[in-house]
């Protein structure tokens, strides 16, 4: 399934809702998965909170399918199994999971635990910030139109919430993936009319997806304009028309109520770099003693992270999981001494 | 005797360097751009997977391996691919690349 229809699927049934753990890891990437583990051997629960609408980070976005070489005891792991057996290995430990939903601000209270706030208006009350973003959030590709960002949620959006939002409504979607095909065939259903703009004259998705989208053209049920490109966006505070251009840039206007743009996703840092953390070419510096930030309980591991001698591998990540584990204790368990045990000599006592 | 790659590169501001490769290296130009501190995230790690590479031919492209299906995939997917887009980590540094001259985009 596409990431834009699990994200149609969730957004429904998010409301505001309230959270209370002892840590919270921002990414729910391999590195963050594997905190889990680290902290529940602390007897520490965590929640994790990702702005993709599934865990497994870019493994499960980009490479599902990619094989890994350099996890140890494994001479190759695809990437999905890897992410399936790092849920099932942190299973006991019940971690909770906001998905489909960015961090927007950390605020740190008078007793130092922190109030982790969300996009959708999840709020986490931790102990301790485990930021394991990777390369930041994945949000949607937008394409270079002037103007284009003032008409946003005034009749542009970059996913389809609700389809049911655009019941006989005029719309333009723009894109020539998969998701871009797939939303086309559904919406054709609901919409008044449909326009589907794509640059090149042949689509590269899913074969079947780009048939029934030539069949819905050929029966008049929507307008296909290949080997054109959005130009402009227009309306008066609302949308009311876009631009295309052919390859001669001949503009033509479309009266629409909505475009969609379809552009797959891409990672950004996002509101981390405003939280006052050291950044060094978008990546967060941290003391490699504990992978602690600058900011007392936040700590960074995984990709977002960097220190002389950084690598970004999965397996330099679990090892930061682990130090930054046996440092986040003594905040979420002050009264408590801590004592290094091996799994071999103590299993692993669930939660 | 060792032959130096010269490739030249536009960036987003238009500002224009000419890079200086040592020939028998065995990088990817994506490799290269990120060693030479263009704003290339890389997030895949060069499997055109997710495009942030994306890279404009301005001249040379005669000299370039035909783009692979993967690549014509990932190059799709974008708002602004145009006739000479490439994904520069699909591109191995070669002699034959002296004189390239390309265009890289910003981070947006």
């Amino acid at each position: 399934m596409e990431a834009q229809e699990i994200y149609a699927d969730r957004r429904g049934s998010v409301t505001d809702h309230r959270i209370k753990t002892d840590i919270c890891i921002i990414g729910a990437g391999p590195v963050g998965l594997f905190a889990v583990f680290e902290a529940g051997l602390l007897k520490m629960r965590c929640h994790l909170i990702d702005a993709l609408p599934q865990v497994g980070g870019q493994l499960s976005e980009i490479y599902p399918h990619k094989p890994i070489y350099d996890i140890p005891g494994y001479p190759a792991i695809n990437a999905q199994e890897l992410v399936n057996n790092l849920m099932e290995q942190i299973s006991p430990f019940q971690p909770s999971f906001t998905l489909g939903e960015r961090v927007e601000a950390v605020e740190r209270q008078a007793d130092g635990s922190y109030y982790v706030v969300g996009s959708e208006n999840t709020i986490i009350h931790a102990q301790v910030i485990v930021i394991a973003g990777g390369l930041g959030s994945f949000e949607p590709r937008k394409p270079e139109i002037p103007g284009l960002s003032d008409f946003e949620g005034r009749g542009v959006s970059y996913m389809v919430k609700n389809p049911e939002h655009y019941r006989d409504k005029r719309i333009v979607i723009a894109g020539g993936g998969d998701s871009a095909l797939d939303w086309t065939v559904f919406l054709s259903d609901i919409a008044r009319e449909v326009t589907l703009i794509h640059r090149s004259d042949s689509f590269r998705g899913a074969p079947d997806s780009a048939e029934k989208v030539f069949a819905l053209a050929a029966s008049g049920k929507i307008q296909l304009l290949l080997q054109r490109n959005l130009s402009s966006v227009r309306g008066n505070g609302i949308l009311n028309q876009v631009g295309v251009t052919d390859k001669h840039k001949q503009e033509q206007l479309i009266e629409t109520d909505a475009l969609i743009p379809l552009f797959g996703l891409s990672p950004k840092l996002g509101p981390i770099a405003d939280w006052g953390l050291n950044i060094d070419k978008s990546a967060i510096t941290v003391d490699t003693t504990d992978y602690s930030t600058g900011i007392e309980r936040i700590y960074a591991i995984g990709d977002i992270n960097t220190y002389p001698g950084k690598l970004k591998l999965i397996l330099c990540g679990f090892h930061e999981a682990a130090l930054m584990a046996q440092s986040a204790f003594k905040y979420v368990h002050p009264a408590e001494k801590l004592s290094f045990k091996y799994t071999t000599v103590n299993g692993v006592n669930t939660f | 005797m060792e032959e130096i790659i010269h490739i030249t590169v536009e960036d987003p501001q238009g500002g224009i360097r000419q890079l200086e490769i040592p020939e028998g290296i065995s990088l990817s130009l994506m490799e290269v751009l990120r060693a030479s501190e263009y704003d290339i995230l890389a997030t895949c790690g060069g499997m055109a997977l997710c495009a942030t590479c994306h890279i404009e031919v301005l001249e040379g492209s005669e000299n370039l391996d035909p783009l692979s299906d993967a690549e014509l995939d990932m190059l799709d997917t974008l708002p602004d691919a145009g006739d000479q887009s490439r994904l520069a980590c699909q591109i191995r540094l070669n002699p034959a690349l002296d004189g390239l001259k390309i265009r890289v985009f910003g981070n947006n």
